[in-house]
């Protein structure tokens, strides 16, 4: 037998939606971070409650590799409906861990697999008499064996099992005993620890576990909203959920028992982002949360925001399009609908967070950029980041941070006799100032519109007035450009004509590729983007080599289209690689693709040769 | 077409309010709209009811769609903020406004088309909300705008200006804010200020989801033979239950009516509607009843005007929401940042 493979390998538990294995596994995850083991875990799950095929893979990597890998080393395979695909995708010389209390043919194994079979079901029977305890305990029985198997410390389960419970006392007991139960039968069968194991690191220190929409809900009460209004869609309901649970925490006034916040479930997107203009308009800090669908619907109301420059945030956790898509799947194909959204001559801030540690900085930091712009901003995270728990940096507030309110006229400067105009360029950066309703009697009331107007707010249909406010947002814009979160630049340790840029999620899959790569000798300059509009590094970076990759999550290559179509830059040179399959990216297809193109371009031309 | 102010000349002895304002100062742009229009003296009577109630201007927020009656809160309230949002979008926008400060007055404007067609689904979820707020729906039962086609509130049957039969029933927008659980229901016509004015204060003064059906003749495309929505046509069909007056709170009341034939209803500031019957069996409390009446009406032709429903107690969407007294405007880093030691505890709780 080979070598063990020591804290880097990938295992795969197939279950059935609706079962109750979503705990038990995630426990299982928890329990290799708390033996100081990174893992990344992902949901992979059909757009159903009950009886589809659902998965979850964890992947375990001491170097901190948290994308996806792709392959899998054991496959936990609970569900008999989709057994053939799940041994199919067992790496050779990996493990299949199955339920043995049914005799099954050896033509549905492999030879080039070990076999682990734990007669799952017939424990819990003899143990269990109610049904719904036997399918329950099922899950933390094979979880038991596991932890034999892999070398996990039961300690380390046992307490974690304790935390997850300690609401419900009477729980901890009898899981407890079912995780002996399945621990102590594969002890006695097996020959423990298998050739994959979890050993004790410090390789996690203070990193949190994490899903991006609970950071960005928690990001949106740092960052000061009070009003949030939205409509439910996967996968981004969690995040409005989140955002409520958290200000039931943080929001209730202890004295009086009255809230700080107002969440409306409204009747759909169009309403949801009405109400957020609408407490924007007014002074509040408001959100709404959605996915591809809810953008489009969304559009109308979005240009008026961007043309009566109103303070909007809205998060697209972006899934499978278009239509409804792959509505429980990944990609990044909302970039071009959030930049350009509307009709008219639109253009919108975009932020791509990477991890929950930036979708909580992100969001809290939009409601700035918001109100200091005085126009929608989009965070753009997707679903890979959203639902599932990502290891990531502790979550960071400096508590001298003060609100950016942008450029608001008081009472008292109103009072003092301040010119206001407001659609009027005071200070030569494109934003002029508002006044909130209801400040002074007689002074600073306007008319917001979604027609056209004069620096001073009145209705006007006169061609230079309407170009004066044109031109004045694309000053604006370029405002935008400068204050924004600048990209992240990762050079290699070698010079290179040779670049790559990614965004969003897929920088952990990035990290392991440009690792990988430089390891094979190919050295790339990388850079994440984090914001739209672009600013100079972007352009910087691209013009300072021959030849840049760009890692999308889509069909279209949409960010390098916003490159080519917002800095004219030669198109020759960017080079898309593009995965969107649903699936979340993975280390090993771009190491693939970009190899592909290296080994290409190295490879000398052919001569002709005359017949 | 671009705005027109109004001259600030006004005669020197105008009668003043409670605040020293007078009528002008509750006036807005010069009306870009067809002379004549319905819709003109609805804001006229916008403003002679903010007069009367002695309201700050400032303290009123007016929102609107799109359409001819969206237009109107340029005309009436200039020293009030205005927006003028997407058609048939108003309510999500006020609602949203509502939440972020309520202690302003909301006055939602918006037309048959944009709130019958377009936004019947945020007119129905406002109303069931219950938003504090005044929605007016300028009721032409046409599309002015766009030159004449019938609106969803069209009489099934009546006729166009250019004689085309409307084939599609009529959208009620009272029985619908009243089956939506408005808390103050009730409709006028344009023609009729004196009863029109009394209406849009109660509305005003009552906290809850207030929404008037204001019957407002199109004269341009809308006001012929064979139109159920003409000057004419109103009122020779009109039938009011009953007549409102609004008291404030400090007000002493002068007329004495009859014992039964006065109904009053205390608002939560303290005014007070008073109700004079009209009709007899009419009871604007009994909702079910109430609905009974104007469908028996609607069915002999009739047009039911005055205030249509009250409920005692109404609900809004803060008490709904539990939130705080204080407008969320107003909060800062201070109430609204949990800070870095809830943080540290958060990430002490995810590891």
């Amino acid at each position: 037998m080979s070598r063990p493979k020591i804290n880097d390998f990938v295992i795969k538990f197939a279950n059935v939606n609706g079962s109750g294995s979503a705990s038990a596994n995630q426990l299982f995850a928890k329990s290799i971070l708390r033996m100081g083991v990174p893992v990344g875990p992902r949901n992979i799950f059909p757009s159903n409650i009950q009886g589809l095929p659902t998965w979850y893979e964890v992947r375990v990597s001491e170097a901190g590799y948290l994308g996806a890998r792709g392959g899998v080393d054991l496959m936990v395979a609970m569900n008999p409906q989709t057994w053939d695909k799940d041994l199919l995708g067992i790496e050779p010389g990996g493990y299949l861990f199955y339920d043995s209390t049914k005799a099954l043919p050896p033509s549905k194994f492999r030879d080039d697999v070990n076999i682990v079979g734990v007669p799952l079901t017939e424990l819990c029977n003899r143990e269990y008499s109610d049904p719904r305890q036997r399918q329950l305990f099922r899950n933390m029985v094979y979880v038991g064996a596991l932890c034999a198997l892999l070398a996990i410390d039961i300690a380390e389960m046992e307490k974690l099992i304790r935390e997850q419970f300690s609401s419900k006392d009477s729980l901890i007991a009898p899981n407890i005993q079912a995780l002996h139960m399945g621990h102590s039968y594969a002890s006695e069968h097996f020959d423990c620890p298998i050739g994959l194991q979890v050993r004790r690191s410090d390789q996690v220190g203070e990193r949190i576990f994490l899903d991006g929409n609970s950071a960005a809900a928690l990001g949106c009460v740092y960052g000061g909203a009070t009003v949030a209004a939205w409509y439910p869609i996967t996968p981004s309901s969690s995040l409005a959920e989140a955002f409520e649970r958290y200000c039931r925490n943080y929001r209730r006034d202890r004295d009086t028992g009255k809230n700080r916040y107002a969440v409306i479930q409204a009747e759909d997107e169009l309403a949801s982002i009405g109400m957020v203009i609408g407490a924007s308009w007014n002074g509040a800090r408001a959100f709404t949360c959605t996915s591809g669908p809810g953008i489009s619907l969304m559009q109308e109301f979005i240009g008026l925001a961007y043309f009566a420059e109103i303070p909007a945030v809205i998060f697209d956790v972006q899934r499978g399009g278009p239509s409804t898509g792959m509505p429980t799947r990944t990609q990044q194909s909302d970039l071009l609908a959030c930049a350009y959204a509307s009709h008219g001559d639109t253009k919108h801030v975009l932020l791509f967070p990477e991890d929950p540690h930036e979708c909580f900085e992100f969001a809290a930091s939009a409601f700035d950029y918001a109100e200091r712009l005085q126009t929608p901003v989009f965070v753009l995270s997707d679903l890979d980041i959203g639902m599932n728990d990502r290891l990531c940096e502790p979550l960071v507030w400096d508590d001298s941070r003060a609100y950016d309110r942008g450029k608001v006229v008081s009472h008292d400067e109103l009072e003092a006799g301040a010119e206001f105009g407001r659609y009027l360029d005071v200070d030569g950066d494109g934003i002029a100032y508002r006044t909130y309703p209801g400040t002074h009697p007689s002074r600073g009331s306007f008319f917001t519109r979604g027609t056209s107007k004069d620096r001073y707010a009145r209705y006007s249909e006169a061609g230079p007035d309407y170009r004066d406010n044109m031109q004045r947002l694309l000053r604006k814009f370029d405002t935008a450009r400068s204050s924004l979160p600048k990209p992240v630049i990762r050079e290699a340790p070698k010079a290179t004509k040779l670049g790559v840029i990614c965004y969003g999620s897929t920088s952990a899959a990035m990290t392991e590729a440009l690792d990988a790569l430089e390891a094979d000798g190919l050295h790339l300059d990388h850079m994440r983007i984090r914001a739209f509009p672009f600013c100079d590094e972007v352009i910087d970076f691209i013009s300072d080599h021959e030849r840049v990759f760009i890692v999308e999550q889509n069909r279209d290559a949409q960010l390098r289209f916003l490159l080519v179509n917002e800095c004219a830059l030669d198109p020759a040179k960017l080079i898309s690689v593009l995965h969107y399959d649903g699936t979340p990216i993975t280390a090993r297809y771009i190491i693939q693709e970009i190899s592909q193109d290296v080994a290409a371009l190295n490879a000398k031309p052919k001569k002709k040769v005359a017949p | 077409m671009t705005y027109i102010s109004k001259p600030k000349l006004r005669h020197p002895h105008l009668k003043t309010n409670k605040f020293g304002f007078t009528h002008r100062d509750y006036e807005g742009a010069v009306s870009t709209l067809c002379a004549g229009c319905g819709h003109d003296s609805i804001s006229a009577a916008i403003i002679q009811a903010c007069f009367e109630l002695d309201l700050p201007p400032h303290r009123i927020a007016k929102l609107s769609g799109i359409g001819c009656s969206s237009k109107t809160p340029t005309y009436f309230l200039g020293n009030s903020h205005g927006f003028n949002s997407v058609h048939g979008r108003m309510p999500s926008v006020l609602t949203g406004a509502n939440l972020a400060n309520r202690d302003l007055i909301y006055l939602g404007i918006s037309g048959d088309g944009d709130s019958a067609s377009i936004g019947l689904g945020q007119f129905a979820h406002s109303l069931r909300r219950g938003v504090n707020m005044v929605y007016i729906v300028e009721n032409n039962g046409v599309y002015g705008l766009t030159k004449g086609q019938f609106s969803a509130t069209s009489d099934r049957g009546s006729k166009s200006k250019k004689g085309a039969t409307n084939r599609d029933s009529a959208i009620d927008m009272v029985m619908l804010a009243m089956e939506l659980g408005a808390t103050y229901v009730a409709r006028g016509f344009s023609g009729d200020k004196a009863q029109l004015v009394p209406l849009i204060k109660g509305a005003i003064v009552h906290r809850g989801a207030a929404f008037i059906d204001c019957i407002s003749p199109c004269i341009a495309f809308n006001n012929h033979p064979g139109s159920t929505k003409g000057f004419d046509y109103v009122r020779e069909h009109n039938e009011a239950v009953n007549r409102l007056d609004v008291m404030s709170p400090r007000e002493t009341i002068t007329v004495d009516y009859q014992a039964g034939e006065v109904e009053e209803v205390t608002q939560h500031d303290g005014s007070v509607l008073r109700l004079r019957k009209l009709s007899e069996e009419y009871d604007v409390h009994d909702r079910v009843a109430a609905m009974h009446h104007l469908q028996k009406s609607k069915a002999a032709g009739e047009i039911v005007t005055g205030v249509l429903h009250v409920d005692r107690e109404p609900d809004d969407l803060h008490a709904n929401l539990n939130t705080l007294t204080a407008p969320f405007n107003k909060l800062t880093e201070k109430e609204l940042c949990p800070g870095s030691p809830a943080l540290e505890k958060f990430n002490a709780s995810h590891r």
